[in-house]
């Protein structure tokens, strides 16, 4: 089984790029989440429901739904303010991409750790523009809001071909399928990485360390 | 092909084309309110969410939503559509989107039922709530209020666009495949807003006969497979409350499903209600409270369409006319477009195509800003190439007038001609609407390049305002008293030359045009050239005094 990957590109000023990020991880999020399962005897499940909020920019001209639930959203902010750190800190000309990948595990015998198997691999180039004066910005504003708004239709698009999804998992499995740990949602296993590229164009040790971080992992 | 499903599995193959086409209405009504929507997540399913959604029931929306369907299923070639259209304190209404549910035939029979086709619906529904924030209708809903308000209509059929305008675009939500057909999901909105632009800048009252009602039957007598709504005057207050999120008995009964629902009663507090009488939308304020909205009264207002002549608020009807199937044009999509042709449904033809296109970028985002980008085409008003043979089909033809007019005329040129003429007595009677309005002769010219310069230009300006103003000036004016010998210039020559200021050379579209911010850039320059001969200046200042 090969791992779908979609790539989405945005040229953004650097207070942009929270709010777009999150607008796009969260549309994304809001289709690859379910509400919590929960098993009851002979192997059947029932499904919680999931809630869905609207939140507007406040540097985009955009307004997008999220999953009602403050610890995914929570999570979505600490990694997209991470990587906006990164990109504004990182001294390169503003260029990186933001990963969101969807995995299972793969139970694998002592002494070696589960294998994570991506399906779906969600990437997002960032291109950060610096502009002169206000009405460059009032039209980056708008401009920005109608990318994103077609980024949106891409995501549904590409979601709507029904492409792979992981098998429902038995209550034995459901840790290898979804990440149970929310209170209130239940969110197809995902993790999100970034790399940011300096201006020689080589990406930054950044995806190396995580690459032996998980290794390391057991 | 039913043979192969299991009765129990078209049992609820059909309870879930049902269910979710109500609850796709809901999301598109309820995503057109003008606020933002927030709806819990619960661990603990009730078993009423259908979807695994946290979707509200509006119970007016229901209750519409089944009289629209009226005990029938979308299905192959039954469409069910929601309509978004936007209407004006004055009365003036567009057509903003139709949101489509239909079925095509293509199956899928391994499909299972109970659980992918289910799930997918999910899916389908969630990406309904991400597609309505981001069509141009969103961000017009958020700001409805004092000056417009947006309407929403449900029918049951064929699909309408041609009220879209040209250029409309669609953008497809999803699809989901089922043993009977494929489900699809799309939505066509307008592009063309710039009737919404000028409008928000032009104060004034329409000028006499903007509303001009040629009806001579029945508009809606050819719907056929339309069904109307319900007609409610603000009058009228029977209180009637709908049942809330009744059917406690259609449970999803997959394995995957929980106890049965409890029961959701949304009461109406304040429900405006009459006979129903054959009106397209209804007018309706709805208090809403117990639900997740906030308390404050949203004015959720469906416009009523009197069906008799005369009277003032017939403003639009989309039901008509349709022409030649429209071409939906997608632009760089990938996913294919689903072909919904425009079937016409009565033998007429009918202008067609009369909103000359207007460039994509001129939508609803950028109305509040800058007018005078925004206004380039003359939308809604009749392109010369395409007027059919035929008469103008006298419902277009209003409708169009009335906007056009509108926007063709400008304000101050039609107030003055109407109201603020000195010499309104003495101008002869010939000014004919009829004539000289560009809705039903339209000019052989090209639109106006802008319609600002059809505001605020004099005779002496750029050339592409000069039939635009010609057209509206009266032929024969001969102001009283006016012959003077002293003067070089005949009165009404003159009044007709400097009635309107000089158009500003900053705000005409020139290619040399610096932008703003070029301008800003070269001041410090000319500041600089100013101060160093700003002995000139002064030595011409004396002059003066």
């Amino acid at each position: 089984m090969n791992c779908r990957s979609e790539v989405l590109e945005v040229s953004l000023e650097s207070r942009q790029v929270d709010e777009a990020m999150l607008a796009l991880l969260h549309t994304i999020l809001l289709h690859r989440s379910t509400g919590k399962f929960h098993y009851k005897k002979e192997g059947t499940y029932s499904i919680g429901t999931v809630g869905s909020q609207d939140t507007d920019c406040d540097y985009i001209d955009f307004s997008f739904v999220r999953v009602s639930s403050e610890e995914l959203d929570r999570a979505m902010r600490k990694s997209v303010g991470e990587f906006k750190d990164a990109l504004c800190n990182s001294g390169s000309d503003g260029v990186g991409q933001i990963s969101l990948e969807f995995y299972q595990k793969k139970k694998s015998r002592w002494p070696f750790s589960d294998e994570c198997i991506p399906w779906e691999v969600w990437s997002i180039k960032v291109n950060v523009v610096s502009l002169a004066n206000e009405q460059e910005r009032q039209i980056c504003r708008e401009k920005v809001g109608e990318k994103l708004g077609e980024k949106v239709i891409n995501i549904v698009e590409v979601i709507n071909r029904h492409e792979y999804l992981p098998k429902m998992p038995t209550q034995s499995e459901v840790d290898n399928v979804f990440d149970t740990s929310l209170k209130d949602v239940q969110p197809y296993l995902y993790k999100i990485t970034y790399q940011i590229t300096d201006s020689l164009g080589t990406s930054v040790s950044t995806t190396m360390r995580r690459l032996i971080k998980d290794t390391l992992a057991l | 092909m039913d043979s192969d499903l299991s009765p129990q599995d078209k049992k609820d193959l059909d309870k879930f084309i049902k269910f979710f086409a109500l609850k796709t209405v809901q999301v598109i009504v309820q995503a057109r309110l003008g606020e933002k929507i927030c709806t819990r997540s619960s661990s603990s399913p009730t078993g009423a969410d259908w979807f695994n959604l946290a979707i509200k029931d509006i119970p007016e929306v229901t209750h519409e939503a089944k009289k629209a369907l009226a005990g029938q299923l979308p299905g192959i070639g039954r469409s069910m559509c929601v309509e978004i259209s936007l209407k004006t304190s004055e009365g003036d209404s567009m057509e903003l989107e139709t949101w489509c549910l239909d079925m095509n035939e293509k199956c899928d029979k391994d499909i299972k039922v109970s659980y992918t086709v289910y799930n997918r619906l999910s899916l389908l529904l969630k990406s309904l709530l991400a597609i309505t924030r981001v069509t141009p209708a969103y961000k017009l809903s958020r700001k409805q209020g004092h000056d417009y308000v947006i309407l929403y209509r449900i029918y049951f059929g064929e699909v309408q666009l041609t009220g879209l305008g040209e250029g409309f675009q669609t953008v497809r939500v999803g699809l989901v495949g089922t043993p009977v057909g494929t489900i699809t999901l799309s939505c066509a909105y307008r592009t063309n807003l710039a009737f919404m632009s000028s409008r928000q800048f032009e104060r004034t009252a329409p000028i006499m006969g903007i509303i001009i009602d040629h009806f001579v039957d029945r508009p809606f007598a050819n719907m056929g497979h339309m069904h109307p709504c319900n007609y409610r005057t603000a009058d009228e207050d029977e209180g009637v409350t709908y049942p809330g999120v009744e059917d406690s008995q259609e449970v999803c009964t997959t394995s995957f499903s929980t106890s049965p629902p409890s029961q959701c009663v949304c009461t109406v507090s304040k429900v405006h209600f009459q006979t129903p009488k054959s009106a397209v939308m209804d007018t309706l304020k709805v208090h809403i409270t117990g639900l997740a909205f906030s308390d404050q009264l949203y004015s959720f207002r469906l416009s009523y369409h009197p069906p008799a002549l005369g009277s003032a608020d017939l403003c639009y009807q989309p039901v008509f006319n349709t022409a030649q199937p429209h071409q939906m044009v997608i632009p760089g999509k990938e996913g294919g477009v689903p072909q919904a042709p425009v079937q016409p449904s009565h033998g007429t033809p009918a202008d067609h195509g009369r909103m000359p296109t207007c460039t994509p970028s001129s939508m609803a985002r950028h109305i509040p800003a800058t007018p005078s980008s925004r206004e380039e085409a003359e939308t809604l008003s009749q392109s010369s190439e395409a007027k059919s043979n035929s008469p103008p089909d006298i419902l277009e033809t209003t409708f169009t007038r009335k906007v056009g007019a509108f926007v063709n005329k400008p304000a101050n040129q039609v107030t003055t001609a109407c109201l603020d003429l000195p010499f309104a007595a003495f101008a002869p009677k010939n000014f004919d609407m009829e004539e000289n309005d560009l809705m039903v002769n339209p000019p052989d010219s090209p639109v106006v390049e802008s319609p600002l310069q059809g505001s605020l230009h004099s005779d002496d300006s750029t050339g592409s305002s000069g039939p635009l103003q010609d057209d509206f000036v009266m032929v024969d004016f001969k102001p009283a008293f006016s012959k003077d010998d002293l003067l070089p210039i005949d009165l009404g020559t003159f009044y007709r030359e400097f009635q309107n200021p000089p158009q500003l050379s900053s705000l005409s579209i020139d290619v040399s045009a610096q932008s703003m911010a070029e301008d800003l850039d070269t001041l410090p320059v000319k500041l600089a050239l100013y101060e160093q001969k700003i002995d000139e200046f002064d030595a011409f200042v004396e002059t003066l005094q």
